[in-house]
């Protein structure tokens, strides 16, 4: 759902600008950040506030790789594997995790906990290997710290009730 | 310990903070610049300065301000921070650690360029910096050190912490502009440059991070001062992301010019190579620079230097291969990367880095062919110089090094089927 304070927000943005067209990406991050990836809705709400098309706006939806174009879990590990991880061994660790939560890179669990996904260079290679979960750095990980950091996911998944959305932060 | 300029200060608690930045000398530079400077004086002082682009090109820095069309369009500012390049990660740490100093350079660039508007486009995966400089920006509008009539003087800016969402192409100043614009990030044909027709068709200045928060030192501490480290044509000093086998990874500043090896092997910075193996290659400037071979250990660290032993200075991240790396496994992993970050805009890198992952991943898993080595380098050829932006030029650097350096390696997975080095070669499996 796009309230309209979502709506007011994308507006002060534009406002913010010289074009409000330049708002385009930072509107886009609020509607990810409100519906967990980018609906067809929120594409609605931002060509509406800032006076493009659907299509245009989802042009430039598409092209960046952290607009998400479908649905994720709600922990999503991001495990960087460019150069300077690899020669640190991230190949080792995302086999480990997609052992340990039972996935493949690029899936997300059938109980919609988790999403494993392998990206480029997070600008983290002096702490190689490195991963996010949900934008956070988690880094120098060890098969061990990788075990403990889903442990510790487990437990704070679990805490959760089970019938819950995720917080509408606006 | 050698004298810190752009990171100095950068561990004292709470520097990220106007408050401690400003009882540490912060905003003193503003200050003077705005006091006692005239606009065009601070441009002939960045010239004399030496300093040159700690993005990766290493224009100099002064000479691009001094490009700026004089016409009556609104002219722009815009910070890269968009840091991207495999190995580098030292404008990161400079936006989470010392915010300020970011933003007090680029409040004195905007004003040396006489500009209103200034950006800061933060890559979308660093929303811990993103934060620290959106909340820098904030204090100092706060203090009225952005804004209107900055510390009682007759000069207004206006700052905008632009976020990113995933585009290495975006780093590339014509493509970090449509991004701004709030289009697809394709690069743009130049001329005319940025300096001429730039954001919303005016007259844009685009700095790197690092080089923004150098000014305010250069500032303090006066042309002398600044000009007596580095060698003749790369003045001042540079932070090196060292990463890869060496001990202690890590952003080290150090005077331009000063040996690769101290890097790598002084216990000050990398503590030499990770379980005490022999150095096989060193890549010096991030995934876009031609390898060197370990005999090149004791190239200096300047532009000119690192140009002349066959590479490039480019974004000072330094990434270190010992003797148990396939050569051929990590040339595929770093064109995967160009694969997936070619925007697309261009044929040559397009199909070319789909094609070059192609081969590379057939030789490396053992059904290559002889005449894939030479296949490598004619595609390589097709991009180079023939790409719309400089990432396909990038993507063909580690291949043609590679090859040049290592051919033998690449003629052993196709004679034997699998890696000569490294986890492949112990099975006589592929990696």
């Amino acid at each position: 759902m796009i309230s309209e304070q979502s709506k007011q927000r994308m507006r002060d943005l534009a406002a913010r600008y010289p074009v409000a067209r330049s708002a385009v990406m930072p509107a886009l991050h609020i509607v990810q950040q409100v519906e967990g990836y980018i609906t067809p809705e929120g594409l609605q709400a931002v060509a509406e506030v800032l006076n493009l098309t659907v299509d245009d706006v989802e042009s430039v939806a598409t092209f960046y790789t952290m607009y998400y174009q479908h649905p994720k879990g709600k922990k999503v590990i991001k495990v960087c594997n460019s150069i300077s991880c690899y020669l640190r061994n991230c190949d080792t660790l995302v086999e480990h995790l997609e052992k340990r939560l039972g996935v493949n890179r690029g899936e997300t669990t059938p109980d919609g906990n988790y999403t494993l996904m392998t990206v480029e260079c997070l600008a983290s290679c002096t702490t190689a290997p490195v991963l996010q979960v949900n934008d956070e750095f988690v880094e120098n990980v060890t098969l061990e710290q990788a075990d403990a950091l889903i442990d510790e996911l487990d437990r704070e998944l679990n805490a959760r009730k089970p019938e819950s959305k995720s917080e509408v932060r606006l | 310990m050698p004298e810190l300029i752009v990171t100095k200060d950068i561990d004292v608690p709470g520097i990220n903070s106007l408050e401690v930045y400003h009882q540490h000398g912060g905003y003193q530079a503003l200050a003077k610049a705005v006091r006692e400077y005239q606009p065009d004086d601070l441009v002939e002082l960045i010239k004399k300065s030496g300093l040159r682009g700690r993005g990766g090109a290493g224009f100099p820095t002064g000479l691009k301000w001094s490009f700026l069309a004089k016409n009556d369009k609104p002219r722009y500012l815009c910070c890269n921070a968009d840091e991207s390049e495999p190995g580098t990660c030292k404008d990161r740490m400079l936006m989470e650690k010392i915010p300020h100093r970011l933003v007090e350079g680029v409040i004195i660039a905007s004003y040396a360029c006489r500009i209103n508007t200034a950006f800061i486009y933060v890559r979308g995966e660093l929303a811990e910096a993103a934060r620290q400089v959106e909340r820098a920006v904030q204090e100092a509008y706060d203090a009225g050190l952005i804004g209107k009539n900055i510390l009682g003087s007759d000069y207004s800016l206006d700052v905008i912490v632009h976020r990113g969402a995933g585009a290495y192409i975006c780093g590339e100043e014509s493509s970090l502009m449509e991004s701004l614009e709030g289009n697809r990030g394709y690069p743009r044909l130049k001329p005319p440059f940025p300096a001429v027709v730039g954001l919303y068709g005016g007259p844009t200045v685009i700095n790197n991070c690092e080089t923004l928060s150098t000014l305010p030192a250069i500032l303090m501490g006066g042309i002398e001062w600044y000009t007596s480290f580095g060698t003749e044509k790369s003045k001042g000093t540079r932070l090196f992301s060292l990463s890869g086998h060496v001990k202690k990874p890590g952003n080290y500043e150090l005077p331009l010019g000063t040996p690769l090896r101290i890097l790598i092997y002084d216990e000050q910075y990398g503590g030499g190579i990770l379980g005490n193996k022999q150095l096989k290659a060193i890549i010096p400037g991030g995934s876009s620079a031609p390898i060197l071979g370990a005999d090149k250990v004791d190239t200096l660290l300047d532009f000119e230097s690192i140009a002349a032993a066959g590479s490039m200075a480019g974004s000072g991240a330094v990434i270190i291969l010992n003797e148990d790396t396939c050569i051929v496994d990590a040339i595929l992993r770093m064109t995967e990367f160009y694969r997936d970050e070619s925007c697309g805009k261009c044929t040559p890198c397009r199909e070319g880095t789909y094609w070059l992952t192609e081969i590379l991943e057939r030789l490396e898993h053992g059904h290559g062919k002889m005449q894939d080595i030479d296949r490598l380098a004619d595609i390589c050829s097709n991009i180079s110089g023939k790409s719309f932006c400089p990432l396909g030029d990038a993507a063909t650097s580690s291949i043609v090094s590679g090859i040049k350096l290592f051919r033998e390696e690449f003629e052993y997975h196709v004679k034997h089927g699998h890696c000569m080095v490294g986890k492949g070669a112990a099975y006589g499996l592929p990696a």
